[in-house]
């Protein structure tokens, strides 16, 4: 396929749709608009549905009964509208329901600056319902990325029957680029789990696989199921049992966990003889690249650590290149929140220094070269 | 049909419910029930049970179908994504007042705006009986909540006249006492192609009664019995005759308009989508 | 080579569409392009800039330093957005949305919302002959790559009209 320009919004309407996706129901917000009206003309032509609710309540609500009924299901919004999802980001994970939501970063809190990029949000990613639970969240840097990792997130979300969060930001969410997209053919695509055992044979929704992942069947099957948000124990039934409620909770953590080596996606670019390095994520390491090059043209040993999963966190990777090298860099569009992740990863084995910015406009890569070399000159002076 | 064949409807195993002795909601959802038994091609495996939170909505844990209990409020987004995305099965909400008409009130306007084709249940009791009897949107003016223990003054919604001004196109009232016009009204609805609403008043001995002094179960349903009037009677009544705790039970208002489903299946022909 | 380009003007004068327009055509030719934008809280009225960044290499940051062609619809976006510009760049203006041009050394003047109410009938066409000019002044892809890159993404019955703007805008200087 020969190159287009394409914006990375909607990059990530073709690549759910090509993952499979066949159910969306969203509701408008700056920045993220553009996959709402991507899966709007999409979903129709292979005859999946688009709906506009009257919230994003309503929104996390529909697109989690679809999915309970067999789609593939995804939903979009940005700043106030993802904080309206998170009740039911909760639910999904208590009851193991499929679904990813893209969040396309704005400067908040609140309505903020709805249109100006931030990285905000990436804590709440991580912990924006209530309770104990795990997540998934995957960060695009490029337009291709978007695609690729969108089609990820709803491999991830039926695999491992999770929410899975798209943690974009404006800055890719907006950016238009050249990008050639991979054929249908190339794409690899993890079906919906499916029941192993029979009604007869004993069959309960929340048994948990080999890998700690329930088989749920689809509503319609005959299966009778029950679903509920309360606690519940293998039947799927609510159970007010300590030992259920432990259980239940250690499974949901551990079904991904126990993964996380190959969940964690983190790119390495010049580590070999690196003291130093940058570490950053989506559009925000697009300029920290450039402060990298630009630095090393210097004579500068520093290298590029890009995390395009963001949770679980890649803390054995961070805590493996502390060992080694004597400063880390992390650069984000926000007061200071991966930052508190690299420095509980790093386990003061080296420098953890923070490169910040909120103020409506990206770093530009001087910004970040700069911060490079004071980090350096304060371990030196140390 | 026989006496008790609507017996396998239920998940014996789950039983006893956990609703207080003389509650209403075991009334209305035995009432479902058989409602379901009676629609042809409607069966356990393509029946879909959605609920909100609250005492009412535990209704799905009992009812063997395949069942969804979901957040506070949130009954019939679920519920619209489950008919929109497998338009063969048929989809049946129970909510309550609370669920229905406070925090879930703009899904449920949108839901009849919408017309997707489910059958909403609501059962009323006035009060929110999961948390122990605080105010809702349908407490009567002047009645006893731990929220309004003066009194509630606060203008109840009328949740039948609501949903019609929204665009449903079935909408009913029945009681817990009067069980086969609400069986009645509730197969109806299953009958409706379209967003269908049924509200059962039931009573709630615990949180309401008691508080306000309307006194046992039977008391309460013998209240139902007695200011409960026919549609066609409540519409002969002078205004002046309208008056007290009377009010009106059977079906308000029918219509035929397109359905979401279906409407959007011209959308799907449109961008060149069908099969 | 790397080229940097800044469309601004204010918004629904139609910059944005332009510089998408341009990265395009310079994707359809085989190069590397990257178009990004800002814009006020306003979606309309508000200020307006999109910023296009054509090379042969990958580009990863995505903001335009040094452009080397400023474009200007209003005062207000000339004022604000030259001021960066590459010594030996340029910074084209509106003649009469600019009446009062910035200090610069390489400025051509156009009247292109003038052109384009006179010659195409809607001040609605201004962003494509202000194509049009670029595509002259820029020479950064062929015009018939340009032509076709506007022929695919304005309203079909719209693109022989766009056809006249684009060549008024492109014929207006030299
Ligand atoms: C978001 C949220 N807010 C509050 C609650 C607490 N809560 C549970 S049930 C309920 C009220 C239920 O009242 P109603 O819908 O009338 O049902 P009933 O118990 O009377 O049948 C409330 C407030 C909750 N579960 N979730
Ligand atoms: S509190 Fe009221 S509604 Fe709840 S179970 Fe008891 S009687 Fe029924
Ligand atoms: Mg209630």
């Amino acid at each position: 396929m020969s190159a287009r320009l394409m914006q990375g919004n909607e990059a990530v309407a073709e690549g759910a749709l090509l993952a499979g996706v066949r159910f969306f129901g969203g509701y408008p917000i700056t920045p993220s608009t553009e996959i709402a009206e991507g899966m709007a003309k999409l979903l129709p032509q292979v005859g999946g549905t688009f709906i506009q609710m009257e919230d994003e309540i309503a929104s996390m609500g529909v697109v989690l009964g679809a999915s309970l009924a067999g789609k593939k299901v995804l939903t979009a919004s940005s700043g106030p509208g993802i904080s309206l999802k998170q009740e039911l980001i909760g639910y999904a994970a208590a009851t193991e329901i499929p679904v990813v939501i893209v969040n396309v970063q704005r400067v908040g809190p609140s309505t903020g600056q709805p249109t100006a990029p931030s990285q905000g949000d990436v804590m709440q990613a991580r912990w924006g319902t209530h309770g104990d639970h795990s997540i998934i969240v995957l960060s695009p840097w490029s337009v291709r990325e978007a695609f690729d990792l969108a089609v990820r997130s709803v491999n991830y979300a039926e695999r491992f029957r999770t929410p899975v969060i798209l943690l974009m930001d404006e800055i890719v969410g907006h950016l238009r680029e050249s990008v050639e997209l991979p054929a249908e053919s190339e794409i690899e695509i993890y079906p919906r789990r499916a029941p192993k055992k029979s009604r007869a044979e004993g069959y309960e929704p929340y048994a948990p696989d080999e890998d700690l992942v329930p088989n749920i069947a689809n509503f319609g099957e005959g299966y009778h199921i029950h679903v509920t948000g309360l606690i519940h124990d293998e039947t799927g039934f609510p159970s007010g049992s300590p030992k259920v409620t432990r259980e239940s909770i250690k499974r949901m953590h551990e079904k991904i966990s126990r993964a996380a080596d190959e969940i964690i996606d983190v790119q390495e670019e010049f580590m070999d003889d690196a003291e130093f390095a940058v570490v950053a994520f989506g559009g925000t390491s697009r300029t920290a690249y450039e402060a990298v090059l630009s630095a090393r043209k210097r004579g500068v040993k520093v290298g590029f650590v890009r995390l395009v999963t963001i949770f679980p966190f890649a803390d054995k990777i961070i805590s493996e290149l502390a060992k080694k090298i004597r400063g880390l860099l992390v650069a984000e569009l926000n007061y200071g929140q991966i930052v508190g992740e690299v420095e509980r990863a790093a386990k003061g084995q080296c420098a953890v220094k923070l490169c910040a910015k909120y103020d409506m406009t990206i770093f530009e890569p001087e910004e970040i070269e700069a911060a490079i070399d004071e980090m350096i000159s304060e371990v030196d002076g140390e | 049909m026989t006496e008790r064949s609507y017996e396998k409807f239920f998940r014996q195993n789950r039983l006893p419910h956990l609703w207080c002795p003389g509650c209403g909601n075991g009334i209305v959802m035995k009432a479902i029930v058989q409602a379901v038994e009676k629609k042809l091609g409607w069966t356990q495996d393509n029946t879909i049970i959605v609920s909100g939170i609250g005492c009412s909505s535990r209704a799905s844990g009992y009812m063997d179908f395949d069942t969804l209990h979901t957040a506070h409020g949130r009954a019939i987004p679920f519920a619209t994504g489950i008919k929109l995305a497998n338009p063969k099965l048929n989809v049946i909400v129970i909510t309550g007042d609370g669920d229905c008409t406070a925090i879930g009130g703009n899904h449920f306007i949108h839901g009849c705006r919408r017309n997707v084709d489910l059958t909403v249940i609501l059962f009323n009791n006035n009060i929110y009986g999961m948390t122990g009897g605080q105010a809702s949107p349908m407490t009567p003016l002047g009645k006893k909540a731990t929220t309004a223990p003066y009194g509630s003054i606060d203008r109840p919604f009328d949740a039948c006249k609501l949903a019609e001004a929204a665009g449903a196109t079935y909408v009913a009232r029945s009681t817990a006492f009067h069980v086969q016009h609400l069986t009645k009204m509730i197969e109806d609805g299953l009958d409706n192609r379209g967003f269908s609403f049924i509200e059962a008043l039931v009573q709630c001995p615990t949180a309401y009664g008691r508080r306000n002094k309307i006194g046992e179960p039977a008391k309460m349903m013998a209240w139902m019995r007695d200011n409960a009037i026919m549609k066609s009677a409540w519409d002969k009544l002078t205004d002046d005759k309208k008056t007290g705790d009377k009010f009106p039970i059977g079906l308000f208002y029918r219509a035929e308009t397109e359905t979401y489903d279906e409407a959007y299946h011209h959308v799907i022909e449109l961008a060149g989508g069908a099969k | 080579m790397r080229k940097q380009l800044r469309l601004s003007g204010s918004g629904g004068q139609g910059v944005i569409t332009a510089a998408i327009i341009l990265a395009e055509a310079a994707v359809s030719e085989g190069k590397q392009a990257v178009q990004s934008q800002s814009y006020g809280p306003e979606a309309r009225g508000g200020a307006s800039k999109s910023e296009v960044i054509i090379d042969d290499e990958k580009i990863f940051h995505p903001h335009v330093k040094a452009p080397d062609f400023v474009l200007a619809m209003t005062q207000k976006a000339a004022d604000k957005y030259y001021t960066d510009l590459n010594a030996d760049g340029v910074l084209i203006l509106d003649e009469d949305l600019v009446p009062t041009p910035p200090q610069f050394k390489n400025i051509i003047r156009v009247p292109i919302t003038k052109l384009a109410v006179e010659k195409v009938g809607k001040a609605l066409f201004a962003n494509i002959v202000a194509l049009g000019v670029l595509a002259k002044v820029t020479k950064l892809v062929d015009f018939e790559t340009i032509k076709k890159s506007v022929a695919n993404r304005v309203p079909p019955h719209t693109v022989e009209q766009n056809m006249l703007a684009l060549q008024i805008g492109f014929d207006a200087v030299n």
